[in-house]
């Protein structure tokens, strides 16, 4: 998210686009936040840290498997 | 894009890939179903099948919001434009859907229907705005990602006193249509799938949270695995999946963090409560008639509810009889099942719902799995 805007809009940049979207189903999200865009409304945020996490996981099984295979 | 491509590496695939099939029971089969059209279109555009384990088969599930509206709601939004004369607005998806007498919302629109694309429910306000007067119906369709955005707009609508608008509200329940599809009596009809297990979706968990799986889960012993919609999230759903079936394991488990939690966004769900009541039983195409499966619009809303305000009813309409969408959407059949696959149904001409979105079985497979059919038919 690059922009608060009034009346609960904010302007959202993906991939070098950027769109007006609404943010009333998200109040808390702030600029810089990731959030998830559907129909033109933000649902819901991406959390950083469980992304993190979940990367993570994907990278440690790598790791186990590597141990695993000879 | 940040938290878009990390999801989509192949390197990572291919471990996830090995870790499963180091931990597949090579003397079963396992069965899953994706409930969500966002994840079969990724299982197809990546490939996901071809890096499972041959003992893995995923089966296609209802949730393309357009594969499973049925021809009657097709057939009032078009009443409203053609009889009505009403501004018809409604997501680009809905337009090419086939209606009844070989019409659809496009050939409606050649017909000399006002019938409108918008890209939001918001829109469709901006349209009721520009046009004070005539009257302007939101044609509203989708799961509880949709529905939230459609609550806003009634709500604004009155707010504003915008009394030229309505909503002809076909808004669907996923884990309402994930109970049918293992209790309905039309199961014997198309015969039963083994189904071990769920991918449940992104999107709409996201809103609802992962609790309303629970009771599900545990009802009838099918683990549930929400999964985010890369094909990375989906390979580690599936293998999340694995364990729990081979650990003998019904549990709810989540592996979009990222994104949903175990309350979903209780913003959005008190302004759907808000707005909306649970209809007695709504018409799936596919699963017929499903209980407590839909919205509608409260008694307080009644102005804005399109189907009271031109007091127009449903109908319903067989499907055209060759075509396999209502096995397809139970997961029973494939789309090559289909005699017409490909041939008379083509994403360009669909005869069936699951041919329109790129989100449904049919169409899927037409873009991206249907050239991988030639070797295995020629095997076969
Ligand atoms: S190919 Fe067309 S007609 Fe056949 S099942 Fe799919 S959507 Fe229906």
């Amino acid at each position: 998210m690059v922009e608060l805007r009034d009346d609960e809009q904010a302007l959202v940049e993906l991939g070098g686009l950027r769109k007006a979207i609404s943010v009333e189903l998200v109040p808390e999200a702030r600029v810089g936040d990731y959030v998830i865009v559907h129909v033109g409304h933000a649902i819901g945020m991406v959390d950083p840290d469980e992304a993190e996490r979940t990367l993570a996981l994907f990278g440690e099984m790598a790791e186990a498997v590597k141990g695993a295979t000879p | 894009m940040k938290y878009i491509d990390e999801f989509r590496d192949g390197d990572i695939a291919r471990r996830i890939a090995e870790r499963l099939q180091a931990e597949v029971d090579p003397s079963r089969q396992y069965g899953f179903m994706e409930f969500c059209g966002g994840h079969t279109h990724a299982i197809s555009r990546y490939g996901v099948n071809d890096l499972l384990p041959a003992n893995v088969r995923m089966i296609h599930g209802p949730g393309c919001p357009v594969c499973v509206l049925p021809i009657g709601r097709i057939d009032m939004a078009i009443r409203l434009a053609l009889d009505h004369g009403a501004i018809v607005c409604t997501y680009g998806d809905t337009l090419r859907v086939p209606a009844s007498g070989g019409l659809s919302l496009m050939r409606a629109k050649a017909r000399g229907g006002d019938i409108r694309m918008v890209y939001s429910a918001a829109d469709a306000l901006t349209v009721a705005r520009d046009n004070p007067q005539r009257e302007v119906v939101f044609f509203a369709i989708g799961f509880e990602t949709t529905t939230p955005p459609t609550a806003l707009a009634i709500l604004r609508a009155q707010r504003e006193g915008l009394n030229n608008f309505s909503v002809l509200c076909c808004h669907v329940l996923t884990p309402a249509a994930i109970t049918h599809i293992l209790e309905s009596p039309e199961v014997s009809r198309y015969g039963t799938v083994p189904l071990d297990g769920f991918v449940g979706p992104a999107h709409v968990s996201i809103v609802i949270g992962s609790a309303p799986y629970e009771p599900f889960a545990a009802a009838y012993r099918k683990p549930v695995v929400i999964a985010g919609f890369e094909p990375l999230d989906v390979m580690q759903a599936v293998l999340m999946l694995v364990r729990q079936v081979n650990e003998g394991r019904a549990e709810v488990e989540n592996e979009f963090t990222r994104a949903v939690d175990r309350q979903g966004n209780a913003g959005a769900q008190h302004k759907m409560a808000q707005v909306f009541a649970m209809r007695p039983a709504f018409e799936w195409r596919g699963l017929g008639e499903v209980p407590h499966s839909a919205l509608c619009m409260r008694p307080e809303f009644a102005q804005f509810d399109a189907e009271r305000r031109f007091d127009i009813g449903y109908s319903a309409v067989a499907d055209n009889k060759a075509c396999e969408c209502g096995a397809i959407l139970r997961g029973v059949k494939k789309p090559t099942d289909c005699r017409i696959f490909g041939t008379v149904c083509t994403p360009e001409n669909p005869v069936g719902s699951c041919m329109v979105s790129s989100e449904g079985a049919c169409a899927a497979h037409y873009a991206y799995g249907r050239f991988k059919d030639i070797p295995v038919r020629a095997s076969a």
